[in-house]
């Protein structure tokens, strides 16, 4: 459909004699970097990437409702189609490359036995609502991942559907909602207190509910200031969401007197469990007295990030909560796994729950489980408090390791993530943007920037416990003499080009943003051939 | 651990440079009273790869496959044909292991299919924008009535007795919790339901499934027309999205929302999950909606590329007031669906999409033959409903001990509704057999 | 004679007759950078003093604009829909917001006057 094959850009005055000479190419490519137009045009008509047979001949039953246009699909072979997708492919930087020490995220290696065990036929290839006599060993191995979380963070119940990190949270809020409404106290009890430095998931999630969101300011170690809070606690208090270890990378030291100070006041304590994995083995949640907490399998438990999901938010619940969790709710009857959708199947099991409702189609993300639970089980009990130790230990040491050049944002030892402002580039020119845009060409995926936003230009490392000794050493080194460069005060404009080595340079947002382009269309494409060659011409 | 690179001696070393004596040292902000002087207790230890691969196995064994039994479910997840392709593609580590696109430098991979796949979803739903994908189709549609409610400024949603049960509980406990109003028309079996007269200019929007939960396929473009005159807007989701290979787009019919389950293209069963919802409306909503946006632009050598744009809806720029809590799309589940659908292309996925009503025409051809048994479809593409002399339920039960998996029982998703109590709910894809449909006909006969 | 007084939130009302135009300030947009895009409200629309009414957005942040009084608005800056680039370019010329038929004056008595706000802005630092 479209005729211009345009290996090199695409978009209608985009290409310039220049950025050719740049390359020094023909074809615009460098070696590996080869430049990959859509596929929207590279298409022909006739061409397809699967053989399907003739349709048989029958009455159409369709209300009359044929689509009569073309969709306007590309036609491509399937070697075509690899190759597109494998040159994408090359243009990523990944945890299969090396150091992604993006903080708050857990960028952990991804074994490949977890991918391999969710792809065996009698798991992979299983539809949700088959008779539950056919999907026994599902419903265990739900069951299964769902005792180890429970075991792990020392909690009675969990709730398993919600799709993502930030969909537990809401499953979470509602529990607590639903608890207020049965002690009628939901009308009275409308703030949720948040630290400044909380994810912005969580006052969007406690704003979503109709709750008012009032911030907690932190003190100067970086933890929630504790008077500041119980000032705060009263009898229009709801819950507080607090992230444990937080933002900062630090452990909540004054916790167990802040789930105490939030019970007494009637409250309920929504503890975010984005990092769980500094404390996995060592530290069960329960004991510091929470009333629930999401679990984001990706970052915990290394299901893969994928490129922005899918992603896996069991949470688990305090007996206060526990009633409330969601549909479906999966029972043991005798020997026999049950699925209760409604309220009349828990009657009929002899279960006692007041379900806040249902968030999800279907049991979860069974896929994300088996990954999960395939890595927990690699593990075991000796393995994942292993994890926590070396992910904090590897923190620790990049924080030693760096202190004398960058600076970090609090005293004392952090846990799995070590967090530094902007100071030691004051006077440099150089911003934590240009820093990070520098990092990537030495190789490394940049840390978190300008997050938590409670520190000045914030770069949040986290290494995690897939990382070597060896690969540590090189990454601090790296750092080093890029922080030794931007110290020379007139290697500003360097940084500010970085990065010069990667498949783009840094792009324009504001564009993007003022004259946003989301789809492609036909007109992207000029008429009258191929720039590229006139460009060469 | 095979996971673990560092050594012992790595870890002495390491700690000296850091100045501590133990690890233990680096958790001593934890209160004592909940220090673990161990292990956790009750758990076994890290196994092998090889022990591991066995009790997965030793889990699958306890269930039947579609892959071992005919088979014949639908209901808002489908079993095709996955081109061993995409299943290749979407392992490649690049992909599986990369993070969320923030860095558009390194992430031109992920960034680019995915505008790729938003291109996709609007060509097949005929709309003018769509976002980079939802957790599935059933969280995607209740996100599409917070954005009505927001583009309208109005709390009272109108759902359709057509829509798939599971997705009007999720509006149903959002509304409940989130506070705002839905009205559920009563269960449409018959594809009959006429919502125009109940629109009125406190409604926020119109929730219709197309083809629906029973199978019927319905213009909707008076429907439509209605809601425009009301203020409201239409919402359209698909669970099928091979339909859109032979049906008129639901952009065509007037749809303002348009939500898919796209679990179809590329995605296997799963048993439920992680599926891929799409999300497509007009340009001049373009800004209330939820999830992340993939646009074009320029880098500093003019050349183009892409990145996250619009991010200012979001959750960690606008917190409470962002358009919705999510920050996460279903990236490997998006990609699998742009492979697969490359794969297909014009041709290609008009044809399957033609396969799968031809498969089930000839089901429902020979399922209408059985004595009393009727099909209520007039109408349908590869899913229809069927009235069973007796209780679906049972019916299902004693075909599944014949290791048939013969549908679902519309009872199951709706209970308590005697209405409902023989209603079957079949649906035949391109997978779909002579071989496999004969032993379900063959089972109906003795077990009805 | 018009009239121009400022907000502690970096917005200035100039005002003439008994409608105010109103914008934010040079101050303001040095703090956003490149405004990507401005939701202005409807003509028609009633607005409270303190009510958030407008929107202004950079590629990283976003921030409501509040309505300085009280008042209809009669006239929004239909051309920022095309060039929001006019915030950065002239605050306080091409890139005003919207006009609003002032409900009462006397609710601009405690907004400051240009030296005020200027002594405001070097406070902050």
């Amino acid at each position: 459909m479209v005729q211009s094959l345009d290996r090199s850009q695409g978009r209608a005055g985009s290409v310039s004699a220049g950025s050719v000479n740049t390359h020094g190419t023909y074809t615009g490519n460098r070696a590996l970097q080869i430049e990959e137009p859509l596929i929207f045009e590279m298409g022909q008509a006739g061409r397809c990437g699967v053989d399907l047979p003739e349709p048989p001949k029958v009455k159409e039953r369709l209300n009359g409702l044929r689509r009569k246009g073309e969709i306007g699909l590309p036609g491509l072979s399937e070697p075509q189609v690899v190759q597109h997708f494998t040159r994408l492919s090359q243009k990523n930087y990944a945890i299969d490359m090396g150091v992604y020490p993006l903080g708050s995220c857990t960028m952990k290696h991804n074994p490949r036995i977890n991918e391999k065990v969710a792809r065996l036929a009698g798991i992979g290839d299983l539809h949700p609502l088959q008779p539950v006599s056919t999907v026994q060993g599902a419903l265990e191995l739900i069951d299964g991942l769902a005792h180890w979380l429970k075991t792990l963070t020392g909690m009675p119940a969990v709730a398993m559907s919600p799709a993502a990190g930030a969909h537990g949270e809401m499953c979470g809020m509602m529990a607590i909602a639903a608890a207020l409404e049965a002690k009628g106290e939901r009308a009275q009890r409308r703030t949720v207190l948040a630290p400044e430095s909380a994810h912005g998931t969580n006052p969007a999630t406690a704003a979503a509910l109709g709750f008012v969101v009032k911030p907690i300011p932190a003190n100067d170690r970086g933890r929630v200031d504790l008077a500041a809070l119980k000032a705060a606690l009263g009898p229009d208090v709801a819950a507080i969401m607090l992230t444990n270890p937080n933002t900062c990378g630090l452990f909540e030291s004054e916790i167990v007197e802040i789930s105490k100070a939030v019970h007494e006041a009637g409250a309920y304590f929504y503890c975010d469990g984005a990092n769980f994995n500094a404390i996995v083995g060592r530290v069960r949640p329960g004991d510091l007295g929470i009333d629930c907490m999401h679990i984001n399998l990706h970052k915990t438990f290394s299901t893969p990030h994928g490129g922005g999901g899918p992603g896996a938010g069991p949470v688990v619940l305090s007996a206060a909560l526990a009633p409330y969790a969601p549909y479906p709710w999966i029972v043991k009857d005798g020997d026999t796994w049950r699925v209760a959708e409604d309220g009349g199947a828990l009657k009929a099991l002899g279960v006692d729950g007041l379900p806040l409702g249902r968030l999800k189609a279907f049991h979860g993300q069974m896929g994300m489980f088996t990954r999960a639970l395939a890595y927990i089980m690699s593990h075991g009990a000796d393995g994942l408090r292993q994890v926590a130790e070396d992910a904090v230990l590897n923190a620790n040491y990049v924080m030693a390791a760096l202190k004398d050049v960058m600076s970090p944002a609090f005293e004392g030892p952090c846990m799995h993530e070590a967090l530094f402002d902007d100071s030691f580039l004051k006077d440099t020119g150089v911003s934590t943007l240009d820093f990070a845009k520098a990092m990537i060409d030495e190789g490394y995926h940049p840390m978190t920037m300008y997050f938590p936003l409670v520190v000045h230009g914030a770069m949040l490392i986290e290494p995690t416990e897939s990382v070597a000794k060896e690969d540590l050493d090189q990454f601090i080194g790296a750092l080093r003499s890029l922080t030794a460069k931007a110290k020379t005060g007139t290697a500003a404009e360097d940084f500010k080009a970085a990065p010069l080595y990667a498949p783009r340079r840094r792009l324009d947002e504001t564009l993007a943003a003022r004259k946003p382009v989301l789809r492609w269309k036909p007109s992207n494409n000029p008429p009258g051939g191929d720039p590229l060659k006139q460009a060469a011409e | 651990m095979r996971y673990l690179p560092l050594t012992d001696a790595d870890r002495r070393e390491m700690l000296s440079v850091i100045g501590a004596k133990s690890v233990d040292e680096l958790f001593r902000d934890v209160p004592a009273s909940a220090r673990l002087a161990a292990k956790v207790g009750g758990l076994p230890d890290h196994q092998g790869e090889l022990e591991v691969e066995r009790a997965f196995q030793g889990f699958a064994a306890k269930n039947l496959s579609p892959a071992a039994a005919p088979f014949f479910i639908g209901a808002g997840a489908y079993r095709h044909h996955v081109p061993a392709t995409v299943d290749y593609m979407i392992q490649r580590g690049e992909f599986l292991t990369s993070y969320t696109p923030y860095q558009p430098e390194i992430t031109q991979g992920t960034l680019q299919y995915l505008f790729e796949f938003q291109t996709q979803v609007t060509l097949l739903t005929g709309m003018e924008v769509a976002n980079a994908s939802m957790y599935d189709g059933s969280t995607g549609t209740t996100e599409a009535v917070l954005m009505a409610n927001r583009v309208t400024r109005r709390h009272k949603a109108l759902i359709s007795g057509g829509l798939h049960p599971q997705y009007r509980s999720i509006i149903e406990t959002t509304a409940k919790w989130e506070g705002f109003t839905a009205n559920f028309s009563k269960t449409d079996a018959e594809g009959l339901e006429d919502l125009i007269a109940s629109v009125d200019r406190d409604t926020s929007c119109v929730v219709v499934q197309n083809p629906s939960f029973f199978g019927h396929v319905r213009d909707f473009t008076k429907l439509a027309e209605a809601c425009h005159a009301a203020g409201a807007l239409l919402i359209v989701v698909v669970t099928e999205v091979v339909s859109l290979g032979l049906l008129m787009p639901p952009g065509e019919m007037g749809a303002d929302i348009v939500v898919c389950e796209g679990q179809s293209i590329g995605n296997g069963l799963g048993f439920g999950g992680p599926y891929v919802g799409l999300f497509a409306t007009r340009d001049k909503y373009m800004r209330q909606m939820p999830g992340r946006l993939v646009g074009e632009t320029v880098d500093a050598d003019g050349k183009r590329g892409f990145v996250l744009t619009l991010s200012t809806r979001e959750q960690h720029i606008r917190r409470e007031k962002a358009t919705s809590n999510i920050c996460t799309n279903a990236g490997l589940c998006a990609l699998a669906f742009t492979v697969h659908l490359t794969l297909l292309g014009e041709a290609g996925f008009t044809r399957l999409a033609e396969l799968n009503h031809a498969k089930a025409s000839q089901l429902a051809d020979r399922i209408a033959a059985l004595p009393g048994v009727s099909v209520l479809n007039d109408s349908f593409f590869n899913e229809f409903t069927v009235k069973l002399p007796k209780p679906a339920a049972e019916v299902v039960e004693a075909l599944a001990a014949k290791r048939i998996l013969g549908g679902l029982p519309v009872s199951r998703l709706i209970p308590n509704d005697p209405s409902v109590a023989n209603l079957l709910l079949l649906a035949a894809t391109e997978t779909a057999t002579d071989a496999g449909m004969d032993p379900l006909i063959a089972g109906l006969k003795e077990v009805l | 004679m018009a009239e121009t007084k400022y907000t502690e939130e970096h917005e200035w009302i100039r005002v003439e007759g008994d409608v105010g135009t109103i914008g934010i300030t040079q101050y303001a947009q040095e703090q956003l950078g490149d405004v990507v895009f401005v939701d202005v409200p409807a003509a028609g629309r009633t607005v409270a003093k303190g009510e958030a009414c407008a929107v202004v957005e950079s590629v990283k942040a976003a921030s409501d604009i509040y309505a300085p009084a009280s008042g209809e608005v009669v006239e929004s800056n239909a051309a920022l829909a095309d060039t929001p680039g006019d915030v950065n370019a002239e605050p306080t010329g091409k890139g005003w917001f919207f006009k609003l038929k002032l409900a009462d004056k006397g609710e601009l008595d405690g907004l400051m006057d240009e030296a005020a706000y200027e002594a405001f802005v070097k406070s902050l630092g």
